[in-house]
């Protein structure tokens, strides 16, 4: 039953052309300072595409402008054909890691529901609507199958681990159905084990629901195969392309103004060497 | 001792009626009720927000107000919330400037003990009919509740009910998980405030039940006794209100009975539940440890 909805509800990718986020000319400053200007960005529907560049560099910055929680100081974006505006329920949005204290004793099943309509003013009232409260449950039920946490989505979220708390958070951000993924390092701080779970429930749910993925990553390297273009954040500029064309010696090195070397393992992983850690100039995330 | 207490038979009916006979008592049960329901559900979010600490500075900041307030002739309910609001305000500036919770919680407790000095300096200029009020303020007087008061009391928490079903599901996303509510539009950091305020009217109504310095256990306690219970939020603050409510109704009784007064009794409740509670878990989980022992011996 939960399979038919599934696939009513996400066609995969649409033929329609038309990008999902179109940023032109975006610039963003904080503090009076411009984390990166002239950025030209097209994400088309159903494409995976990883934020990469050192800290600060302006990376979660971007995606929090797509989301609109930071404004432009220059240029427009566009998300599904309307300016980007805070609270659109077509992106979900995983911010940068959250780990939920021990003693947090809520079940996962709700912290998953307040994607839903956890912002909603009022309470809802199940026994007057019992075929919304049903509706709702059911929604609830098939984000949380499909990042595949139904063995643990009634413990209290503290309880779990950071894999199974990331799961979840990313249940939250799939409930609303959302044509565009948003998720900001979902990888960091978990173990070698959990990247790779997570990484693949990521993939899984972007090639079932046909939704956009944007992902800020610190490392490149877990999500390789998924990625159709990466978007590189560095000195305030934005590189944008097939992994293969923007993690080079040429394109870093001409980036980060000095010379950087890119190499490849044996087993497709790539290691960039010489590449500063933290962007020096710059604090503001 | 004993011959201080209300003679009781095993006929349950009689004794009811023997509790509500007065009208003293009725006014303690109205207000006691009101009070109750609206603790159990802000004190969950309390709880939630990690802000039991708050609550208690707001309190002991109230006990200043509560005595300034006195000295001009006003009722101390007025300087609870009127102080009660400061603090809020100030609560809320020290969480937006720091965000590390340990420093504004050092902060919180500076501002603390200089109100309770504050208060102390208040009630040394009072007369001293006033000085002995002070220890209504600090323990509550929930027998000496009037009409005017148990008014008050019923449409604050009118007030406070109504507002917290409109804010309910915003407030506890802003709790959870503040980013993800930010990016979902809810305002968190007027909710925050909010709260706060809302808190602070709260705390204002509940000293007249059990004071200043008992005020914990209608706020507190029962919220985190149902954390402890059940995961599911809705159930969580109906358990939260039904032990608030159970906790006075008992407390009243039995400080009806006994010369004892009430507010040493609602806390005893609420604290041993609480010891229960706590105590079950630690056991239980010890249990599932032992037990679970030897299957890792098995496997390694």
């Amino acid at each position: 039953m939960h399979d038919l909805s599934l696939e009513d509800s996400y066609t995969p990718v649409s033929l329609t052309l038309s990008p999902v986020i179109q940023v032109e000319d975006g610039a963003v400053e904080l503090g009076g300072r411009t984390i990166w200007q002239e950025v030209q960005l097209a994400v088309q529907p159903g494409e995976f595409i990883a934020i990469l560049g050192p800290n600060g560099a302006g990376k979660s910055t971007l995606l929090k402008a797509i989301l609109g929680l930071i404004p432009l100081s220059a240029g427009r974006i566009t998300v599904l054909g309307h300016p980007a505006r805070r609270g659109n329920a077509s992106i979900g949005y995983v911010p940068q890691r959250r780990h939920f204290e021990a003693d947090v004793r809520i079940r996962g099943r709700s912290i998953v529901r307040l994607g839903l309509d956890g912002g909603h003013w009022g309470l809802p009232l199940p026994f007057l609507q019992p075929r919304k409260a049903h509706e709702a449950a059911a929604r609830v039920q098939e984000a949380i199958d499909l990042v595949g946490a139904g063995a643990y989505a009634d413990r209290p979220i503290g309880e779990l681990s950071g894999g199974e708390q990331q799961r979840l958070l990313i249940a939250q951000a799939l409930v609303t159905r959302p044509r565009i993924l948003a998720l900001d390092e979902p990888l960091d701080s978990l173990d070698l084990r959990n990247q790779q779970g997570v990484a693949g429930v990521i993939r899984q749910v972007s090639k079932e629901t046909g939704a956009a993925v944007l992902l800020v990553a610190h490392d490149v390297n877990p999500i390789l195969t998924s990625v159709d273009r990466v978007v590189y954040v560095a000195h305030g500029q934005i590189e944008v392309g097939a992994p293969e064309k923007v993690i080079t010696t040429e394109t870093l090195s001409r980036l980060y103004n000095t010379p950087i070397e890119v190499l490849r393992a044996s087993d497709g992983r790539i290691v960039v060497v010489g590449q500063p850690e933290e962007e020096v100039s710059t604090h503001a995330r | 001792m004993l011959a201080d207490m209300v003679p009781l038979s095993w006929n349950l009916l009689a004794d009811l009626q023997t509790l509500f006979h007065y009208h003293f008592m009725q006014n303690a049960y109205i207000a006691g009720t009101l009070v109750a329901l609206a603790a159990g559900i802000i004190g969950y979010f309390m709880v939630l927000r990690d802000q039991s600490f708050a609550g208690h500075s707001l309190a002991n900041v109230g006990f200043a107000g509560a005595t300034g307030v006195a000295l001009l002739g006003i009722t101390p309910i007025v300087g609870l919330f009127l102080a009660g609001l400061l603090a809020a305000l100030g609560i809320q500036t020290l969480n937006v400037a720091a965000r590390q919770n340990r420093q504004s919680d050092i902060a919180i407790g500076a501002v603390l003990t200089a109100s309770l000095a504050l208060g102390f300096l208040f009630v040394h200029l009072s007369t001293a009919e006033y000085a002995s009020s002070v220890y209504n303020v600090l323990f509550g007087n929930v027998l000496g509740i009037n009409d005017t008061d148990v008014m008050v009391t019923a449409c604050s928490t009118l007030l406070l009910i109504v507002v917290l079903i409109v804010i309910a599901r915003p407030l506890f996303f802003a709790s959870v998980d503040p980013d993800v509510a930010a990016a979902h539009g809810v305002p968190v950091r007027a909710l925050s405030f909010g709260y706060l305020v809302l808190l602070a009217l709260e705390v204002a109504v509940a000293v007249q039940v059990v004071g200043v310095l008992l005020i914990f256990a209608l706020l507190v306690t029962p919220a985190a006794i149902a954390q402890y219970v059940t995961t599911r939020p809705v159930v969580a603050v109906l358990v939260s209100i039904a032990l608030a409510l159970l906790f006075t109704w008992a407390g009243l009784a039995i400080g009806y009975i006994t010369p004892y007064p009430v507010g040493f009794f609602i806390t005893s409740f609420a604290f041993g539940t609480y010891v229960l509670v706590r105590g079950g878990r630690f056991v239980r989980a010890s249990l599932v440890r032992r037990s679970a022992l030897p299957q890792v011996g098995g496997t390694a």
